[in-house]
């Protein structure tokens, strides 16, 4: 069920980072959310998952991308084993500590995407840390928000409904 | 300790494979991949429907949750505004979809070469690679480095894989991009290349005793063998005369990569690039 659940957050991630961009073309887009899904498996599930979606996350944004495939998949499992097993040797449950570990894997992974890109591809380091840095805020407020809708919002749903429950025994 | 080395065996496994992989494909690059070529195969699909999802729920958002901020205004003027409002946004839409298709007709029109019209239906979802995807392929006849160009100028060009339906299009802005150029006025001669500094574009190799001002506008030369000869490429904003034998152009790209809804594609197959012998 995990794995299914997984994919399925890959996969959505992924189509909307694609129809995100198509919307934003020309400009670069301050986010990517499949960076974002694959921390998030590795803080919520694990070293293992977190490999295991950075893995199938990255190759498929490298085919899609018409690029090297596998440079994506190499930064991308990278960063979601080392989350998993960082999430295990420290407490992870609060706001900063995950935002400060979303923003951190984005700048890594961005400084090894554009490394391996220069090795395999043969063409010079050039990243732009201002475009890095945004990313990593835009991707860390994303990050503590999904975290916050899974593991809040069936609590919240939860209390509405016994709110509104009570109100109509109330009425009638 | 067993707990521990499965992950990290399992860890080391993914990354060697993925080394191999990319090993594999540095030693190759001329062939197509067949895991590139299915998953863009399938994934345009997927693509083509969340862009549609997606850009019904916008329009659902802007035109019903911006009316919502007109809740406290009197009922009857409310709906009537709104009503009106629907109407011109609509109307307003249609104008300037008609526009657009009228530009591009008029293009497809004067162009000397064969064109055939396409629609965006997505971007790259790696950030920082400058491609689009249209809604047309080999189905349609599009081939790989076919030139692509807008009523603005030129966009870009197609390439592989094609899928049936769908083409990726590297930007003309992309870092990987280049394109033959010339100046309209003074005709210098070099090569437009993507940056990714601002503004995206570079023209090179121009000989630093040619006639360049800022202002003049760049066009493509058709040496290249991919892109039609003479349409727009942009107009040059800063020219610099450093030591070496090459000027330093910026040059600003003429089409609105922001706005970029319908495009043409030229149908004419790639033909081999001209070398300097063959101009003279």
């Amino acid at each position: 069920m995990r794995t299914v659940v997984l994919a399925l957050g890959v996969a959505a991630a992924l189509a909307l980072q694609a129809t995100l961009s198509g919307m934003m073309i020309g400009h670069t887009l301050a986010v990517n959310l499949v960076v974002v899904a694959v921390v998030y498996a590795g803080l919520a599930f694990g070293a293992v998952t977190g490999a295991l979606a950075g893995t199938v996350g990255g190759l498929a944004q490298d085919a899609l991308a018409g690029g090297i495939v596998g440079i994506g998949g190499l930064s991308k499992t990278l960063i979601g084993f080392v989350v998993g097993v960082l999430g295990a040797q420290f407490i992870m449950s609060g706001v900063v500590a995950r935002f400060l570990m979303f923003a951190a894997a984005t700048v890594v992974h961005a400084v090894v995407f554009e490394a391996l890109s220069a090795v395999a591809d043969g063409r010079m380091f050039a990243l732009r840390w201002s475009s890095v840095g945004l990313q990593a805020a835009v991707n860390a407020t994303i990050g503590v928000m999904v975290f916050w809708i899974v593991e809040q919002g069936p609590e919240v749903l939860a209390r509405r409904r016994a709110r509104r429950a009570a109100f109509s025994k109330r009425r009638f | 300790m067993t707990a521990l080395r499965r992950p990290v065996v399992l860890f080391a496994a993914l990354m060697i494979g993925q080394v191999l992989l990319v090993s594999a494909q540095v030693q190759s690059k001329s062939g197509v991949r067949v895991l590139e070529l299915v998953t863009f195969e399938m994934f345009s699909r997927v693509e083509r429907a969340t862009s549609a999802v997606v850009h019904g729920v916008t329009d659902v958002w802007s035109n019903y949750a911006a009316l919502r901020g007109a809740r406290d205004e009197n009922q009857r003027l409310r709906q009537q505004v709104g009503g009106l409002q629907i109407q011109l946004q609509e109307q307003r839409s249609l104008a300037s979809r008609s526009e657009r298709l009228q530009a591009l007709l008029d293009l497809k029109t004067s162009a000397d070469v064969p064109t055939l019209a396409a629609d965006v239906i997505a971007g790259n979802p790696n950030p920082g690679v400058r491609t689009i995807t249209i809604d047309r392929g080999t189905a349609d006849g599009v081939m790989a480095d076919m030139g692509v160009i807008a009523p603005a100028g030129l966009v870009g060009r197609v390439i592989g894989p094609v899928a049936r339906h769908a083409a990726r299009v590297q930007l003309i802005i992309d870092r990987n991009a280049a394109a033959g150029a010339i100046t309209e006025r003074s005709r210098a001669g070099g090569m437009i290349l993507g940056s990714e500094e601002y503004p995206p574009l570079k023209m090179d190799l121009v000989p630093n005793l040619a006639d360049v001002k800022n202002g003049d506008q760049v066009v493509s030369s058709g040496v290249d063998g991919i892109y039609p000869k003479g349409f727009t490429i942009g107009a040059v904003e800063k020219v610099e005369r450093r030591g070496g034998l090459y000027l330093t152009i910026a040059v600003r790209p003429a089409v609105d990569f922001g706005s970029l809804e319908e495009v043409l594609v030229v149908m004419v197959p790639p033909r081999p690039a001209q070398h300097d012998e063959d101009i003279k």
